[in-house]
């Protein structure tokens, strides 16, 4: 379809706003990261006692020139090295999205480069090949942070199912939630991590949802429960609610993932997300995705949360096969895994 | 003001379906309550009452912000103030003026910031300390919106009620 030839040495500058990162990077080929830049805000949330100060379009608009010369600086190449532009355009907050797709349109006119107007959700599914280029298709891929918890069967490049996905609160929010219920500070998911591995997983036996019911998960259940045995019994040890609450996360989390790889054939199991970080979930899914015999990749922590590299692979990967987006492509805050920006 | 008793999330489910059957584009609707009260639970029985296809699945927009869902009888932006901090930011989100473009716009954690969000339909979930799954919810309104259904939305939500 596409008449731009994609090779190994074609460079992609890409740009990602779309919810509360301002990010940038350089790669070369598809995997070759040259520079990663997130101008990450969670300094700045700690001091302000567990929230998110200016989350929107403005916090991204007075991030982005920094943070995108600093990609192009760290990358050591001249910007007229950079061979296409690419930003994140959708699904997210409609104001911060376009922040990142006017500033690539612009410089993808000005330098008469092609843009390409990236899923953010199929970027996901990247940042696990970034680290293993190796890994063969069909996929499954756990999505999950603190916006998004899906099952998702990679049979190729651009070639999605959604197998699975939460019916209420993604994993990282009943992480959030539940440490902000505790007082233990933001954000939510690293610290419960710490303290859990200080606690005793099986002091409470919290409900695993849906367990026997399809590929779907759900949190809101666990979190209320969570809430409800504190209120009942105040003297507990933060910690073993806390290593029991995680418990019951991953122990569902990885049950659905390796049943959805059984169920498709899968080649491999990739994690992705903010998530995917997490300390138990990584050994977990490691372990019990080897006995159940899949291939387990599990990507950098840098990868896992919001990035700018793997919107460049995305991006990298729709240029050879489709081409560049249109300069009328917009910002699309609902945008679906399989649908792909014009 | 009308207080409803919930004995569970089906009971939440149809007191939402039931306000949703009398809502119009450009409602906002501020949904306030601790966390666990039943938020999203309520959202999820509005955006199914509406119409809204099973295949957009309605969840907790507390860290994308705003989400919506479109394929129901009027668009439904569902958004969330949990993270915000401060009055520039929820008015960064423009939640007034998507409302003016015609969508019903439902806001969780509404009530910190009723001042920017102008009039509105506000229902209250609160736990109730007999018992696990019952909740209290109470429904008001500020502003003029409601007058002309209010009557409509008392005689809906009748089974529920406890004034």
């Amino acid at each position: 379809m596409s008449n731009f030839v994609v090779n190994e040495s074609t460079v992609i500058l890409a740009l990602e706003t779309s919810c509360d990162e301002t990010a940038a990077s350089v790669v070369m080929g598809g995997n070759d990261v040259l520079s990663s830049i997130v101008s990450s805000q969670i300094e700045i949330h700690a001091r302000f006692g567990g929230v998110v100060p200016e989350v929107a379009s403005r916090a991204h608009m007075e991030a982005l020139i920094p943070v995108m010369q600093s990609a192009i600086t760290e990358a050591g190449i001249l910007p007229s090295r950079i061979d296409a532009v690419a930003a994140t355009a959708g699904p997210g907050l409609i104001g911060a999205l376009l922040v990142g797709v006017s500033a690539a349109k612009s410089l993808a006119l000005v330098w008469d480069k092609p843009f390409i107007g990236v899923n953010h959700l199929e970027a996901h599914l990247y940042a696990g090949l970034l680290d293993d280029p190796t890994l063969q298709f069909p996929l499954v891929v756990l999505l999950v942070s603190g916006g998004h918890t899906m099952i998702i069967e990679m049979r190729g490049h651009g070639d999605y199912t959604v197998l699975g996905r939460t019916i209420d609160d993604a994993a990282g929010e009943a992480y959030d939630k539940v440490a902000r219920y505790l007082d233990l500070g933001y954000p939510g998911g690293p610290v419960i991590d710490r303290i859990a591995s200080q606690g005793n997983a099986e002091a409470i036996d919290f409900p695993r949802a849906m367990e026997h019911d399809g590929l779907n998960v759900s949190f809101s259940g666990l979190k209320t429960s969570v809430i409800n045995y504190v209120k009942k019994n105040p003297d507990v040890a933060n910690v073993d609610v806390a290593a029991s609450f995680q418990a019951a996360v991953v122990d569902v989390l990885c049950t659905k993932t390796i049943r959805a790889a059984q169920q498709i054939g899968a080649k491999g199991i990739v994690l992705g997300g903010g998530v995917s970080a997490n300390s138990l979930l990584r050994a977990q899914m490691s372990e019990r995705g080897a006995a159940a015999g899949f291939k387990v990749a599990l990507p950098s922590r840098a990868m896992c949360t919001d990035n700018a590299a793997m919107i460049a692979a995305a991006a990298w990967h729709r240029l050879g096969a489709d081409g560049p987006s249109s300069l009328s492509c917009g910002a699309y805050p609902n945008l679906k895994l399989d649908a792909v920006p014009r | 003001m009308i207080d409803c008793l919930s004995r569970g999330v089906d009971d939440t489910h149809l007191i939402a379906a039931a306000i949703a059957r009398l809502v119009r584009p450009r409602d906002m609707v501020v949904l306030s309550g601790d966390m666990g009260a039943g938020k999203t639970a309520f959202t999820i029985g509005f955006a199914n009452a509406l119409g809204v296809d099973s295949e957009e699945y309605v969840s907790s927009p507390t860290f994308n912000l705003v989400q919506s869902y479109t394929s129901g009888r009027m668009p439904i932006q569902h958004a969330d103030l949990y993270r915000l901090s401060s009055r520039a930011e929820v008015e960064d989100l423009g939640l007034r003026e998507l409302a003016d473009m015609g969508s019903v716009v439902v806001v969780e954690w509404g009530d910190v910031a009723s001042d920017v969000l102008g009039d509105a339909l506000t229902v209250h979930l609160a736990h109730n300390d007999d018992a696990d799954d019952e909740r209290d919810i109470t429904i008001s309104v500020s502003g003029h919106g409601w007058d002309s259904r209010w009557d409509q939305l008392a005689t809906a939500v009748r089974t529920w009620s406890v004034n």
